[in-house]
C-alpha cells in the first residue's frame, strides 16, 4: 500500500511528498527528516534567499517608472488582479441576472415579439487572458502534434524519406517566431475569410506560430524512437507478415511512444516560450498581450504587473511540463526487462 | 531400406543445397557459409550445433527469411523460400515478446494475422489453448514485462506452434535459462511437438540438449564457410525419458561423438591460427633480407 502511494508520487513528479507519506506511515523517522529536509527544506530555504535579495536589491534600481518592485508590491498586484477579476466576475453576474428580469418583463408585456438577448461586453479580466494563452498554446500543440508524428513514424521507417527532410527541418528549426509572424498573419488575413470566423484571426495566428516553431522536437523524437525500435521487434512484425497498418499500430508506435511523448513535453515547453512573444505581436488577447498592454501604459504598476506576467508565466510552464512528464512515464514500460 | 523414407529422401520437406553466406566488409568479403548441404524429412527434429560465431544461427534466420541468400538455394515443401513468413514460426533466443502486451496479446498477434477467416472467439480459443498448453493458463492476461525468462520463453513457444506453421525454427531457445528451467521448457516442446508433428530445426550449442531433442544432430564446421561437417543420427525411440536416456551406454557413446568433432574443430581452427602466425613470423625474418 506504502509502496503503491510513494509509486504514484513519483510517477506524478512529486517525489518530495513522499517521505511525508513515510513518516506518517512510522517508517523511520529520522531517515524519513533527513530525506524531507534534503528535499522540501532546501529548496525552500533557496526560494526565501532569492525572495530576500530581490527584496534588498529592488528598491535600489530606478526607472522612469519608479523603482523596482519588491515581492511584496508583486504580491500586492497579484492580489489586486484577483480581486479584479472576481469584482467583473460579479458585474457579468449582474449583468444577465438584470437581463434576465427584462426579458421576462419585456414577454409579458409583448408575447408575440422576439426578444434579443445581448452579450456582457466587459473587458477580459486576468484570468481571462491566462485562459486564452492556454487554449491558443493547446491548439498550437495540437496542430504541431497532428503533423509532427504521423510525418516523424514515416521519417523513422524510411531512411530515404528521412535524408529527404531532413534539410528542410535543419533549416526550419532555428527560425524565430519573430520571422514566422508576418508571414502567417498575412496567409491567414488572406485564406481564413469566413463570414462567420470559428476563431479569432489573431488566435489562429497565434496557434499557427506555435506550431510552427514546437513541432520540431516531436517530429525528431518519433524519427529517432521509431528508427530505433528493436530489431527483434520488427522481426517478429516480419515472420508474421503483419500489414503496414497493423505493424504501425501494434508495434512502431506503441514502441516509440516513450520517445514521442518526450517530444511533445519538449514541444510543449516550446510553445508555451514562443506564445508570449507570438502574442504580443499577433494582439491576441492572452499572457502576451497582457506584457505588451502594461509596458505600453508605462504606469507605476507596470513592473509590478510585469513581474506577476512572469511569475504565472513561469509556473504554468512548470506545472504544462509536470503534467506531460507524468504521462511520459505512464507510457514508458520498462523495456530492459524484456 | 523402407522405400517410403527413401521417398522422403528424395523429396525432402526441406532442401539446402549450396547455400552460401558473404558480408561485405572494408577488408573484402566475409564468407560465412558456403556450400551448405542439408536434407530434412518431414516431422523430423533436427538439432544444429557447432562453435558460436560458426554460422548456425544465421542459417536459420536466413530459413526464416530475415537475412537474404548470397548463393544457392532453400527449398519448403515444394516452394523455394523467399522471404519471411507465418508458415514458418521462429522462436527467438531472447524471446522478443512486445512489452507493452500481455501473453495472450502476443499469442493473438500472431493468431489474427494466421486465422484471419475464423471467428473472434476461436481465435481466442487457440490463443489459450496454447498458451494452457506451455503451462501458462494462469498468467496469460499478465504483462510480458511481470513474466519471469522462463515463462517468456513458453509464450515465445506458444506463439510460434498457434500459428499451425509448417516448421519450427527455434534459435537457442533455452540458452538465456537455467538449467532447472531448461529442462522443463524442454518437456514443454517436446510435448507440443510431439502432439503437431511439425518439422523442426533448432540452433543449439548443448550436446546434451541436442541428443535429447533430436532426431539427427547436424554438426557444422568452423567458419569462416562454414559448413555440415558430420550428422549423428540419434537412434532413440520417443516419448523419450531423460534418466533412461542417462542410463543408456549409447548416450555416452553420442555425446562422445559429438564433443569429440567439436574439439576437432577446435584444433583445427588452432592449427590453422598457428599457421598462419607462422607464415607471418617467417615472412618477417625474411624481410630484412630483402631490405
Amino acid at each position: 500500500m506504502l509502496h503503491k502511494i510513494t509509486h504514484i508520487l513519483d510517477k506524478a513528479g512529486l517525489a518530495w511528498i513522499s517521505p511525508v507519506v513515510r513518516l506518517c506511515a512510522g517508517e523511520n523517522p529520522r531517515e524519513q527528516g533527513r530525506q524531507i529536509f534534503r528535499l522540501i527544506g532546501v529548496p525552500l530555504i533557496a526560494i526565501l534567499l532569492f525572495l530576500g535579495a530581490w527584496a534588498v536589491i529592488a528598491p535600489k534600481v530606478e526607472t522612469n517608472v519608479g523603482t523596482l518592485p519588491g515581492p511584496a508590491a508583486v504580491w500586492e498586484q497579484a492580489g489586486g488582479l484577483w480581486q479584479d477579476h472576481r469584482a467583473e466576475r460579479e458585474r457579468r453576474a449582474e449583468f444577465y441576472a438584470a437581463q434576465e428580469q427584462r426579458r421576462a418583463a419585456f414577454e409579458e408585456r409583448f408575447p408575440d415579439r422576439e426578444w434579443t438577448a445581448r452579450e456582457y461586453s466587459g473587458r477580459p479580466t486576468y484570468i481571462h487572458q491566462i485562459v486564452t494563452s492556454l487554449k491558443t498554446v493547446f491548439m498550437g500543440f495540437f496542430f504541431a502534434s497532428a503533423f509532427a508524428i504521423p510525418i516523424g513514424i514515416i521519417c523513422g521507417m524510411s531512411k530515404t524519406v528521412y535524408t529527404a527532410v531532413n534539410p528542410l527541418i535543419q533549416i526550419f528549426k532555428p527560425v524565430s517566431p519573430l520571422a514566422w509572424l508576418p508571414i502567417v498573419m498575412i496567409l491567414v488575413a488572406a485564406l481564413y475569410t469566413t463570414d462567420n470566423p470559428m476563431f479569432e484571426r489573431a488566435f489562429l495566428s497565434s496557434a499557427i506560430v506555435v506550431a510552427l516553431c514546437s513541432l520540431w522536437p516531436t517530429l525528431i523524437n518519433t524519427a529517432v524512437g521509431v528508427a530505433s525500435i528493436d530489431k527483434d521487434h520488427l522481426n517478429v512484425a516480419r515472420v508474421l507478415k503483419l500489414s503496414w497498418h497493423t505493424k504501425v499500430i501494434k508495434i512502431i508506435i506503441p514502441s516509440s511512444l516513450p520517445y514521442i511523448f518526450t517530444g511533445l513535453r519538449l514541444s510543449l515547453g516550446v510553445g508555451w516560450m514562443v506564445l508570449i512573444a507570438a502574442e504580443m505581436l499577433a494582439q491576441n488577447p492572452g499572457l502576451g498581450k497582457f506584457v505588451w498592454d502594461m509596458y505600453q501604459s508605462s504606469s507605476s504598476q507596470t513592473l509590478s504587473l510585469i513581474l506577476v506576467a512572469v511569475f504565472t508565466i513561469g509556473l504554468l510552464g512548470f506545472l504544462l511540463d509536470r503534467i506531460m512528464l507524468t504521462l511520459q512515464q505512464l507510457v514508458t514500460f520498462d523495456e530492459s526487462s524484456v | 531400406m523402407d522405400p517410403t523414407l527413401l521417398d522422403d529422401y528424395k523429396r525432402p520437406f526441406l532442401e539446402l543445397s549450396q547455400l552460401g553466406k558473404t558480408y561485405p566488409t572494408p577488408r573484402g568479403p566475409a564468407v560465412i557459409l558456403k556450400d551448405l548441404n542439408l536434407r530434412i524429412r518431414k516431422g523430423e527434429f533436427i538439432a544444429l550445433i557447432g562453435h558460436s560465431g560458426c554460422g548456425k544461427s544465421t542459417a536459420l534466420s536466413m530459413i526464416a527469411g530475415l537475412n537474404s541468400v548470397t548463393e544457392g538455394v532453400m527449398i519448403m515443401d515444394g516452394k523455394e523460400i523467399d522471404g519471411p513468413g507465418p508458415d514458418r514460426g521462429v522462436v527467438f533466443q531472447s524471446p522478443c515478446l512486445l512489452p507493452w502486451m500481455t501473453a495472450f496479446e502476443n499469442v493473438m498477434l500472431g493468431v489474427n494475422q494466421v486465422y484471419f477467416h475464423v471467428s473472434r472467439r476461436e481465435r481466442r480459443t487457440i490463443a489459450e489453448h496454447y498458451l494452457q498448453r506451455v503451462g501458462l493458463g494462469d498468467a496469460m492476461h499478465k504483462r510480458a514485462t511481470d513474466l519471469s525468462n522462463g515463462m517468456k520463453q513458453r509464450v515465445g513457444i506458444a506463439r510460434a506452434f498457434a500459428l499451425d506453421p509448417k516448421m519450427l525454427l527455434l534459435d537457442e531457445p533455452f540458452g538465456m535459462l537455467d538449467q532447472l528451467t531448461k529442462y522443463e521448457l524442454q518437456d514443454v516442446l517436446l510435448g507440443l511437438w510431439g502432439k503437431d508433428q511439425k518439422t523442426a530445426l533448432m540452433v543449439t550449442h548443448d550436446v546434451d540438449e541436442a541428443i535429447f531433442l533430436a532426431d539427427r544432430v547436424v554438426m557444422m564446421t568452423n567458419g569462416p564457410a562454414a559448413k555440415v561437417g558430420d550428422i549423428l543420427e540419434i537412434d532413440y525411440p520417443r516419448p523419450r525419458d531423460r534418466h533412461a536416456l542417462l542410463a543408456d551406454a549409447n548416450y555416452y557413446r553420442y555425446r562422445e561423438h559429438l564433443i569429440g568433432f567439436l574439439e576437432n574443430c577446435e584444433l583445427e581452427k588452432e592449427k590453422i591460427a598457428r599457421e598462419k602466425a607462422e607464415n607471418a613470423a617467417s615472412k618477417k625474418a625474411k624481410e630484412p633480407t630483402l631490405v
